[in-house]
């Protein structure tokens, strides 16, 4: 597919809105519908077309697998994290209203790092799908 | 303060560790990271133990959300109990581990490996200490694919459908139990297991009640691999790297053995569960044949993890018997061989892992003249062994002795007859290896003997608990019947 230019240069045109549209849907997610699981999804999605387009090769230079290993993990760390930070606050864990003076801010805070956090691991863990199946006759 | 946050600690640290594992990625660090995890929860269930002891039951909420609404962590002496047993056996296997995996991993997926341990260890210490039943679905399957995923990294290629087995099984038991949760929810409106059992009792009587309790039996009996049910399970034991047998053999089934009495017991409450459906029947008629089929197949493998695998399967078969009694003195006997079975079937599978570093084998041909060549492992093994028979002074014959002093209270001396059967197939597998071991010819031409201190050391420890454990039960006989009566109060 890498040789049509109708392809190419739709795509390129198309995957930075794709990736802004991924971080609107995490960011509005305390407002509307959306959240960190669909971010995570469409982000992801903008990485499977680029390597649809451009080959799972591309793909695999624009990110390499460790650094995708890293930010699965970190995803996770900053959820969990989350939860942990509240402990050291002295509150119980996953309470969010210990992270501001006042509880509904600290409460908006929580809940925006903890989705960022599974938008993050999401995201990555999907791009990996994708290789692992994709990818399985590259050397 | 750390003393009120113990409940969330005991399966944060091993849930924040596990992708700090895949950060560190080196084979050593992993390691270490995973061995110091481990001891850390270790520490925290003996506290969470002692806690109990002192001021009753535990209860933890997650994000200040009051219980029937958040997840709420429950914590009385059944699970504490069973907490112990799933820490304790990680971090004795995760010291073994490191040789082990060295020698049957290759060291770029040693990382993602120790990652994999440290997900089922969170997932399993989940199951035991929640007390919500969605949360415990969740952590359910937090463990079942992490462990799908350290069976599967096996030397063997065998190891991968083996795994594909489970996977589809597990698969199948998690959708029911999920169905079963969902229907206790249509029927209750809630998801906390204090509160389910509280509002079941005026609905019981349903339709929706009989069959999400009949859909999580059959769940958990896969999951547990209870005798008609239990075939995923000889694979997956046979072909996972030695760490992995041993540490799954261990812990896995028995916290689903704990969810099934959880829910037996504390959800719908044993007048429910024993008296009006018929699972008091099906269990003794399913636990019997499980201990002589289970047995008599164990006798006739070749491949001694094979052999082990068939023996957990009678050894469920027990569990089993334990729990239809129906009798505070039976579900003691059960609890109490959650714990000895982790210790011996510990034991003899670290002994395996032993002899497959040293012999890349562990099929019994090759065993020949081991015992003089391996003295300190084929020690364990034998110790293990007779563990499993039942004999007197080891951890095995105080469990059979209080499963059969319950059968005999209840006068089924059938069960009795199956017991004693079932030690005496027991006898002739385990003797199948010593006989081996010790009258077999050498075969020439193998270099080396035993196996190093880390793996040796390990193993000895739990030989070491099994006669430990067969003389001095208070601790052991003393928690279980601790345990039986919180569940047979049926407040979880």
């Amino acid at each position: 597919m890498r040789d049509n230019p109708v392809l190419r240069i739709v795509a390129k045109i198309i995957i930075p809105v794709i990736l802004l549209f991924a971080l609107y849907v995490q960011f509005h997610g305390d407002f509307g519908p959306g959240g960190g699981f669909q971010a995570g999804v469409i982000f992801a999605a903008g990485f499977i077309l680029y390597g649809l387009v451009f080959g799972t090769e591309a793909l695999r230079n624009a990110i390499p697998p460790g650094l995708l290993r890293f930010v699965i993990a970190l995803g996770l760390v900053l959820y969990a994290g989350v939860g942990a930070t509240t402990m050291l606050l002295g509150s119980d864990y996953l309470a969010y209203g210990a992270l501001a003076d006042d509880l509904i801010g600290g409460q908006h805070l929580g809940i925006f790092l903890v989705e960022l956090g599974v938008g993050i691991t999401v995201s990555a863990v999907t791009v990996t799908i994708f290789l692992a199946f994709a990818g399985r006759n590259d050397p | 303060m750390i003393s009120a946050q113990l409940p969330a600690l005991q399966v944060v640290v091993p849930l924040l560790a596990a992708p700090l594992c895949l950060i560190l990625h080196r084979p050593f660090a992993a390691w270490l990271l995973t061995f110091v995890v481990s001891g850390i929860s270790l520490l925290v269930s003996i506290a969470l133990l002692g806690q109990i002891l002192e001021q009753g039951v535990i209860d933890y909420t997650f994000g200040g959300w009051a219980a029937p609404f958040g997840i709420a962590y429950h914590i009385d002496f059944a699970n504490a109990y069973v907490l112990l047993i799933v820490t304790a056996i990680s971090t004795v296997v995760s010291i073994f581990a490191k040789r082990s995996v060295a020698s049957e991993i290759e060291a770029h997926s040693q990382g993602l490996f120790y990652t994999a341990w440290l997900l089922c260890l969170t997932g399993l210490l989940g199951i035991t200490i929640t007390g919500d039943a969605f949360n415990l679905f969740v952590f359910l399957e937090i463990s079942s694919l992490s462990s799908y995923v350290l069976i599967a990294m096996g030397n063997d290629r065998k190891a991968l459908t083996a795994a594909y087995q489970y996977l589809i099984m597990g698969t199948i038991g998690a959708t029911f139990i999920l169905i079963g949760i969902g229907l206790l929810y249509m029927l209750t409106g809630t998801l906390n297991m204090l509160d389910m059992a509280q509002r079941l009792i005026a609905v019981a009587d349903s339709r929706t009640a009989r069959t999400g309790f009949a859909f999580l039996t059959v769940g958990l009996g896969l999951k547990i691999a209870l005798f008609p049910l239990h075939l995923w399970l000889p694979n997956a034991y046979a072909y996972a790297p030695s760490a992995v047998s041993a540490f799954l053999a261990a812990t896995a089934t028995k916290v689903a053995v704990y969810v099934l009495l959880r829910f037996m017991f504390s959800v719908f409450g044993i007048d429910f569960a024993l008296g009006a459906m018929p699972l008091s029947t099906m269990l003794v008629v399913l636990g019997s044949v499980a201990v002589l089929s289970a047995s008599t197949v164990a006798i006739f493998q070749h491949n001694l993890k094979r052999m082990l695998a068939y023996s957990s399967i009678a050894q469920i078969g027990y569990l089993v018997l334990g729990v239809s009694l129906a009798t505070p003195a039976g579900l003691t006997a059960t609890l109490l061989h959650l714990f000895n079975h982790a210790l011996m079937k510990g034991a003899l599978f670290l002994a395996l892992g032993c002899i497959a570093w040293r012999l890349g084998s562990v099929r019994l041909g090759d065993l020949g003249g081991l015992g003089y060549r391996m003295p300190w492992t084929m020690g364990v093994f034998v110790i293990g062994g007779l563990s499993l028979i039942g004999l007197p002074l080891t951890a095995g014959f105080i469990s059979k002795w209080y499963l059969v002093l319950a059968a005999v209270e209840r006068g089924w001396w059938p069960v009795v007859l199956v017991i004693i059967a079932g030690s005496l197939l027991a006898m002739i597998y385990v003797w199948r290896v010593i006989e081996t071991a010790y009258l077999g010819k050498t075969k020439e031409a193998v270099s080396g003997t035993e196996a190093p201190l880390s793996m040796l050391v390990p193993a000895w420890l739990l030989a070491i608990a099994n006669l430990y454990f067969g003389m001095h039960t208070e601790l052991s006989a003393g928690i279980a019947s601790q345990a039986a009566m919180v569940l047979f109060g049926g407040q979880p």
